[in-house]
């Protein structure tokens, strides 16, 4: 049995930020990563737009997680065990995984960050009819086999889903030559940044239509075409309106899920509104000694803010390992009136500010964002637009955390 | 042209079945399937239950068969190392339904099978989250649930074993019978038996066409499915079905084999050129959750991992299971719909018999074992480190949803009856039957098949030709954008 | 005009205006949207990211070391169709120097080879 004070599952941009600022602590680290290298999802990412707030610089993702390598790899005190997945984590904080060179490892740790990342919904998990041969695919897949291992999935193309990952992929798909026919979302809004609205599907003339879905696939070995069809105010597809459209290849961009697969069975507890851990500033859950950060505790649009709360979450599993992280009362954060969620989920009282991060439940514009503890407001910020797809944050001071808090818009 | 003792036509479950049966004997035998795998067609897709009996008609092939199948089960599987599980099943009925299902009960007992009926209370001992409207069930233990997939590749690897070849991806064009010889016609070549089965599933039909034989008309009937996740299992602990109906068992809840719950199937007629086409309707999802619903309002359809259709074909209420009188020694296997997959142990068995008595063949004195696979999940941690440190495939995971090691993934590739497509390692190993279905592994496994099969990605398919996933490299574009 | 700037992902929502011979933005919350409003109305361009092959048979990630006018994209994408990349790469190596006058450096973005 190996002992560490911190271990952190998962080595993409929250795994390693989460690694390194437990470093800065002077703890001793290691990082369980399954893949072959650090980096995780950044890997395949090869658009811009990451860094620009936690390094004052606009990179790649290959670039983003390059800086955080580099300063991991260089660091003795962190131990990096590759191609190794996790199989168990218990509430003692044993730590068990499978590696191809060192077989079945156990790890003792003082502390554990959760920095798994997330998953992909699938064709199944929308129940997607029809027909079952090649050609669809998650974006995340198509993105994988096209910037990692330089195949194009398809020809001609439809995307269902205008998150982010829905509308980068419609950029590489056609400056790799394909025809990005159209992009389905069956919201009246996209869920992406309107960063990338702009430059991957404006920039190209690719049509967007919005409150629309896919209903069902043909085409026996490949797929022939889809059907799409507008969706009224319970998300149903309005079958009698069926259009067919003919394509090679449907992408699909239809939500992403914390993978917190080895939390299930445990007494950690969860957030049904954001699949994640329910945690503190520190970004403790409920188990102590169990951090989360990243992807895995609530999905992200910006790799900047996964380092700034991972960062948190390694600091304070280092402080916890070392028996200096406060177990004083917590008080819970609620969200209401436009806010879905909020995180942390709970918060100290005491010294200090702490940004509670939050997304709306659709495009709001010039509301106020109003904090209230107690029953007394705290803090409010106006904001000129907010929409569900870009998270949100508002500072306030610990200090003047007298009693529960609320987070709220007005309009 | 190659010389066989006998050629067997199709390659699903009952087809496998026979081909290990033979396999047992001293002769020359070769299976010829037209796709890409075995258990691509009917096999693949269906429920997956062992059925107990008592719902065929005594007196029929289908009873007969189907009594016979399921007692072989237990060892069968245990033997060839697939997932079964002897789960019991209900059939649930409300206040009215009690004369029906004495009726079953009465069938029961003529074909010889263990059942009888439940009170309510009972009945919620069993499936605490049974509808309450429920009244009574007919509980027959002996009922359970099978890897249907599983069984038909192991049935084919333990008969490859034991000597029998099997040609995939070769079609059967023409069939004639010249004198005692049958002469069989593929895409690929042709060759002599002196013994012919046909096991061809929803072609079965056409294939006694090419011979002469009488054709009988096959109805086929697409049936929608939905997996939910492992972490719905519990919801039922045994198959639990509704009150048959004209169309058929109905729309049940049940665990599967491998873990998961399967809720199913649908019944919609389609006519003979869409056999094949298994897709699923929005229509048919619904008549699925509505059903569902009567049963176990408590099943969460938010846990869904997959849907999916398979299609039965049918002639007639009964099987047809009998060596032709116009043309002897041609073995036809027709309208293997449900119980098929039950009886395919049974029909195995009978079919060898018949052929080996008819060609005096000499059994052989005992048959090679199937070895079993190291599976991560089901080894213990003493196992797991010395197959690790001697093989450190067997210490990556590719799929990470259901734990499946790259070891797992190339002794599949590697298997007697090796499998060169993601969906032939998918059926054998589980990679890309998780939650995440494949989003996290397929471009894994395809990198692995592309190594091991020494062939660029662009070459890996999904299933059959024409399913290549990523079929062109980047950088196509040479004109403007 | 009304657009969007893509400076960083919070997309502020521009209006680009002519007043008395000069340009004006309205909508920015940095400077760099202010440039970024000013730019996209008189010269439109964009930093590209994208693949290259290499002679080996694989692909290295690369970018435009800044941003190259939008009506170059085509060419600058057609350009990297045909070339192929030499040898090992590390992360920030010069690939090509202003190919297709795009007026950028094409950089590596990640290590090939290494």
């Amino acid at each position: 049995m190996e002992r560490f004070d911190v271990a952190v599952i998962g080595g993409g941009p929250a795994g390693m930020a989460a690694a390194l600022a437990a470093r800065a602590k002077g703890a001793s680290v290691a990082i369980l990563e399954r893949d072959d290298r650090l980096g995780g999802i950044l890997n395949q990412c090869i658009h811009n737009g990451f860094g620009l707030h936690y390094f004052g610089e606009e990179l790649t993702g290959p670039e983003y997680a390059k800086r955080f390598r580099d300063k991991v790899l260089a660091d003795d005190g962190i131990k990096v065990y590759l191609e190794t997945m996790v199989l168990s984590l218990t509430e003692d904080r044993v730590v068990t995984a499978l590696s191809p060179t060192d077989g079945l490892v156990e790890i003792r740790a003082g502390a554990v960050v959760l920095a798994m990342g997330c998953r992909e919904r699938s064709a199944g998990a929308i129940a997607l009819a029809g027909t079952r041969p090649a050609g669809i695919y998650t974006a995340g897949m198509a993105q994988r086999l096209c910037n990692v291992e330089g195949y194009l999935v398809g020809k001609e193309v439809v995307i269902l889903g205008s998150g982010d990952i829905g509308l980068i992929m419609a950029r590489r798909m056609t400056s790799e030559g394909a025809k990005v026919k159209l992009v389905a979302e069956i919201m009246p809004f996209s869920s992406g940044l309107k960063r990338n609205i702009v430059q991957c599907l404006s920039d190209y003339d690719i049509p967007l239509r919005y409150s629309t879905t896919v209903t069902r696939v043909t085409g026996k070995e490949r797929l022939t075409g889809v059907y799409v069809a507008p969706v009224g105010d319970k998300m149903q597809p309005d079958l009698s309106r069926e259009e067919y459209i003919p394509c090679d290849t449907l992408l699909l961009s239809v939500g992403l899920i914390p993978e917190n697969d080895l939390l299930t069975g445990s007494s950690v507890e969860m957030s049904r509104v954001t699949s994640g851990a329910v945690v503190d500033e520190y970004r403790q859950t409920s188990v102590p000694g169990i951090f989360s950060a990243g992807n895995v505790l609530h999905v992200h649009d910006l790799v900047d803010n996964v380092s700034e709360e991972a960062s948190i979450a390694g600091s304070a599993a280092a402080d916890y390992a070392a028996g200096a992280l406060s177990a004083s009362p917590t008080l819970p954060v609620t969200p209401s009136n436009g806010v879905r969620y909020a995180l942390p989920q709970r918060v100290h009282t005491g010294e200090g500010k702490v940004r509670l991060y939050f997304r709306v439940d659709k495009v709001y514009r010039g509301r106020t964002v109003v904090v209230t503890a107690g029953g007394r407001e705290v803090k409010r910020k106006k904001t000129l637009v907010m929409a569900p797809g870009e998270m949100q944050y508002i500072e306030v001071d610990k200090s003047l955390l007298t009693g529960d808090v609320s987070i709220r818009t007005e309009e | 042209m190659e010389r066989y003792d006998i050629i067997v036509i199709g390659g699903g479950v009952v087809g496998t079945a026979v081909l290990r049966s033979l396999s047992a004997y001293k002769a020359r035998v070769l299976l010829l399937e037209k796709a890409s795998d075995v258990a691509t067609g009917a096999s693949r897709a269906n429920s997956g239950i062992v059925h107990a009996g008592y719902d065929a008609e005594p007196g029929t092939k289908k009873a007969y068969f189907n009594v016979l199948g399921a007692s072989r089960f237990p060892a069968l599987t245990a033997e060839l190392h697939v997932p079964y599980k002897m789960t019991g099943s209900l059939v649930a009925a409300r206040e009215n339904g009690l004369p029906a299902l004495k009726e079953l009960l009465d069938r029961a007992e003529k074909n010889g099978v263990k059942a009888g009926i439940l009170s309510a209370e009972e009945v919620r001992k069993l499936e605490p989250n049974i509808s309450t409207e429920v009244a009574y069930a007919l509980y027959a233990p002996e009922a359970g649930v099978v890897s249907p997939y599983k069984l038909t590749i192991a049935q084919a690897d333990h008969a490859v074993v034991n000597g029998a070849e099997i040609r995939l991806e070769e079609v059967v064009l023409d069939l004639r019978k010249e004198g005692d010889e049958f002469f069989v016609r593929t895409d690929k070549g042709e060759y002599v038996a002196s013994y012919v089965v046909n096991a061809a599933g929803a072609g079965a039909s056409a294939i006694n066409a090419m011979i002469g034989e009488d054709a009988p008309e096959e109805t086929h009937a697409v049936g929608d499915y939905y997996i939910l996740d492992s972490q719905a299992a519990g919801v039922v602990n045994t198959v639990v079905f509704p009150l048959p109906d004209e169309k058929g068992k109905g729309i049940l809840v049940a665990p599967t084999a491998d873990g998961n719950v399967i809720l199913g199937p649908t019944s919609r007629k389609v006519p003979h050129d869409e056999a094949e086409v298994n897709a699923v309707t929005p229509e048919g999802l619904a008549l699925v959750r509505e059903g569902v619903g009567r049963l176990i309002p408590s099943v969460d359809l938010r846990k869904v991992i997959r849907v999916y259709a398979g299609t039965r074909t049918a002639v007639g209420k009964d099987f047809i299971i009998e060596e032709s009188t116009r043309f002897p020694r041609y073995f036809m296997l027709l309208g293997i719909c449900s119980p098929g997959l039950t009886s395919a142990p049974a029909i195995g068995d009978c079919v060898a018999a018949a052929a080996a008595a008819s060609l005096g063949l000499e059994k052989k004195e005992r048959m090679l074992p199937l070895p079993p696979k190291f599976r991560l999940t089901e080894a213990d941690s003493d196992t797991i480190r010395d197959k690790v440190s001697a093989d450190p495939a067997f210490g990556r995971i590719v799929c990470r949803c259901e734990k499946v090691t790259e070891g797992e993934i190339l002794a599949a590739i590697r298997s007697p009856l090796p499998a060169h497509t993601v969906d032939a390692v998918k059926r054998r190993v589980r990679a890309g039957m998780g939650r995440c279905q494949g989003g996290f592994c397929r471009p894994r496994v395809m990198e692995i098949l592309s190594r091991e099969l020494g062939v660029p990605l662009s070459e890996i398919r999904l299933g059959e030709k024409g399913s290549e996933i990523a079929p062109y490299e980047v950088k196509q574009n040479y004109g403007k954008i | 005009m009304d657009t969007t700037c893509i400076m960083c992902p919070m997309g502020c929502a521009l209006t680009v205006t002519e007043q008395d011979g000069k340009v004006v933005v309205t909508g920015n919350t940095c400077p760099r949207g202010e440039k970024y409003g000013v730019a996209e109305y008189s010269h439109p361009e964009r930093v590209v990211t994208t693949l290259l092959k290499t002679t080996r048979g694989g692909v290295v990630s690369v970018k435009t070391d800044r941003p190259i006018p939008k009506d170059k994209i085509g060419d600058f994408l057609a350009w990297a169709a045909a070339f192929r990349v030499e040898g090992v790469v590390v992360t920030g190596d010069v690939i090509a120097e202003n190919p297709v006058s795009c007026g950028a450096r094409v950089v590596a973005t990640a290590d090939y080879g290494v």
